[in-house]
């Protein structure tokens, strides 16, 4: 019997030339005359790790990494398809490694297990049982409204970064008069820091169709749209051979599964614009314009792509509802704290020795989640600063880190969690730098619809320029009070998210981290600074 | 960008037109179409613009509007090779920001330029998510990660070597 390797196809493992590891262990296995069965399965998230490689044994999955070419002779000598602990890069049972044991994973469970484009292999593992319900519940009453009320009962708010509760996003959706309705799902990850869309869709994309199959039946939309960003080539293929199985085996097209409900389904490709993951912006995309954000209300859910009533739901928000209907709205909600509920995938990125995919519950604080899974810096010097929720997210000092990882207690110290990600820098981090970087990456990434982002951010990196070529202490105290203006400008004045929030890094940057400003004899940090 | 395609004979004219007739009618049909024009082309030839406009019954205008809003659309031939460096924070705590200052040096061009030979054409990225194993760089499809001088230096080492049979 031929022996079971599980070889990931991820872009954290194709970029750490996992295709060439997984074609030399081919080889060696056949100069070596070994009978092997190699499964292209998503990544586990243990980035650090990748290539990780699995052997099915009669002990379960025992996983060696990260695996580089050179290594393979070795591996092959020392007992890998065996099991045996004898290489150094053994890590013994996949489970039992304390960086996925130590977690809460709901979304994820089936991420690195599956072969992702597997039907039987997602049908095997609980795959598709929360359609199933989500049909008999509409079946036995007509209507959607149940699908809607064990959403709501979870209490899922949107994982895309704004937290709107879905149940009633769908709600409003559901409540249209008939007509053509659309859900669209935004694949437009563009945080850097934040990889678990891209994991669902490497790793398990049929959870994510499967999700927008039951949105569809829910709210009675018959068509819906993934918009992926075109810097996900690899999700993109693994996406479409999904779909493709989905439409041969009737889980997608009319009459899935012998019902009287259709859902069509196709991948649309971004192209580059930070912009079109905010939800407008994304609609006009799709419909073949310039990404720019239209003015709300009114609002998608209510006249959205082509001026339809549209669903637009972030992946993990979409990804999260298969097991909502599989075991109720209830068990989902007893995860998590306060008016956060559930799980989210944390996404440790950045100077961290071991970065990957983190899912649990909220309530965790930062620190905690630092230190039992990140294990310290990558470069080993002392961390110094912590990003959390992308670009527009605050950089925190120390002395936060013991925030509570949920919405409310974020948003308390002024910042936010948005999508999960966690950016961590070490102490040779220049934070009037990473101050000007966020104003220069509004400045690329601006719409250019309202005038406060648009002019604001290239105002922003020129006052930002002025400050650090300050000499004497009256300039500066008058730059840093031109600054916090415009910023103040930027927040109050803007159309959507991005100028709105461009002066939380900037702001927290300068005012948690004021000894990197220019170090001028006299200089105080002015009134205004302080009350900040 | 000057309009230099009048002699230029990269592009197939019946090749655009089948594609675009292929995809003209799906809802919102304009990003589909420049994708495949891009990926048969490598560029989006000035003077398919009119053609796109004409099926699509709108300005050509409206269509320029549009492949100048998004940084993935160009409007002159890339290089043989197209290598995007990742500007994101996650990639700049891990030394991106050396590795930036490397490539433009190594390359000696800037972003939104070619080298002389063309062979390799340059442009920043906005995240490519591998966040946890940056610096990470695009060439291509291919992403490439933990990225330092030396394995840039491989990469392009290799990409010069095997031009000549990909050609």
């Amino acid at each position: 019997m031929s022996i079971k390797v599980f070889i990931p196809r991820d872009t954290v493992s194709l970029a750490h030339n996992g295709e060439k590891v997984s074609q030399i262990i081919q080889a060696e296995a056949s100069i070596r005359n070994i009978d092997i069965n190699i499964i292209r399965n998503g990544s586990r998230g243990l980035c650090w790790l990748e290539p990780m490689i699995e052997i099915e044994t009669s002990q379960g999955r025992i996983a060696y990494g990260p695996v580089e070419v050179s290594d393979i002779p070795a591996l092959f000598d020392q007992g890998m398809l065996d099991g045996t602990e004898q290489h150094t890069l053994y890590l013994g049972k996949t489970e039992d490694i304390p960086y996925l044991k130590n977690q809460q994973r709901l979304t994820f469970s089936r991420a690195g297990i599956i072969d992702p484009v597997s039907l039987s292999d997602y049908q095997a593992h609980d795959g598709f049982k929360g359609l199933t319900r989500a049909i008999e519940l509409i079946s036995s009453t007509n209507s959607g409204q149940m699908i809607v009320d064990e959403v709501k009962l979870s209490g899922l708010r949107g994982r895309g970064g704004a937290a709107f509760p879905t149940g009633i996003k769908w709600q409003t959706v559901h409540d249209c008069s008939p007509t053509q309705k659309y859900i669209v799902c935004n694949a437009d990850e563009g945080d850097s820091g934040t990889f678990a869309d891209r994991l669902v869709m490497e790793a398990d994309p049929f959870m994510l169709i499967e999700g927008m199959i039951i949105a569809g039946l829910a709210v009675g939309a018959t068509r819906g749209y993934i918009y992926l960003r075109s810097e996900y080539p690899v999700a993109h293929t693994i996406l479409n051979e999904a779909i493709s199985g989905a439409y041969a085996t009737n889980f997608l097209g009319n009459n899935i599964q012998g019902s009287k409900h259709t859902f069509h389904l196709e991948v649309r490709l971004g192209a580059e614009a930070y912009i079109c993951g905010e939800e407008t912006s994304l609609l006009e995309s799709l419909e073949g314009k310039r990404g720019l954000v239209r003015f709300k209300p009114p609002l998608p859910a209510i006249e959205g792509l082509f001026g339809q009533p549209t669903v637009v739901n972030n992946v993990l928000s979409l990804a999260a509802i298969p097991y909502i209907l599989a075991c109720g709205g209830q068990a989902y909600a007893d995860f998590g704290m306060g008016r956060s509920r559930g799980t989210l995938p944390f996404q440790l990125a950045g100077n961290l020795k071991y970065g990957g995919l983190v899912e649990l519950a909220f309530g965790t604080t930062l620190r905690d989640i630092i230190e039992k899974f990140g294990g310290g810096s990558a470069s080993k010097r002392p961390m110094r600063a912590i990003q959390v929720g992308g670009p527009l997210g605050a950089y925190l000092p120390e002395s936060q880190w013991d925030t509570q990882l949920d919405y409310e207690a974020f948003s308390a110290i002024g910042a936010v969690l948005g999508h999960g990600g966690i950016v961590v820098f070490d102490d040779t981090v220049d934070m009037v730098e990473q101050a000007r970087f966020s104003m220069e990456f509004c400045v690329a990434e601006s719409c250019g619809k309202c005038t406060p982002c648009r002019i604001g951010s290239t105002r922003g990196v020129e006052v930002i320029d002025k400050i650090t070529t300050s000499t004497d202490s009256t300039a500066l105290n008058a730059y840093l009070e031109l600054l916090d203006d415009l910023c103040e400008t930027m927040i109050h004045g803007s159309l959507c998210a991005m100028g709105g929030m461009t002066p939380i890094p900037v702001q927290s940057a300068l005012k948690y981290f004021p000894e990197d400003l220019p170090q001028i004899k006299g200089f105080l940090i002015s009134p205004t600074q302080q009350q900040r | 960008m000057k309009n230099s395609s009048q002699h230029d004979s990269t592009w197939d004219v019946d090749l655009i037109e089948k594609t675009i007739k292929s995809l003209k009618d799906k809802p919102g049909a304009l990003l589909p179409i420049l994708h495949a024009i891009q990926s048969v082309c490598g560029y989006i030839p000035k003077d398919t613009i009119s053609l796109i406009a004409k099926a699509l019954n709108q300005t050509s205008a409206e269509i320029h509007g549009v492949i100048s809003f998004y940084h993935y659309f160009r409007t002159s031939p890339s290089g043989n090779h197209s290598i995007q460096v990742c500007r994101g924070e996650a990639c700049q705590a891990r030394g991106s920001r050396a590795l930036e200052t490397y490539v433009k040096g190594k390359l000696k061009i800037n972003y939104h330029e070619k080298t002389p030979d063309g062979e390799f054409d340059l442009t920043a990225v906005y995240c490519l998510g591998n966040c946890a194993r940056g610096p990470s760089i695009r060439v291509g499809d291919d992403i490439i990660g933990s990225v330092d001088k030396n394995k840039f230096n491989q990469i392009i080492n290799t990409l010069t070597t095997f031009v000549v049979e990909l050609n």
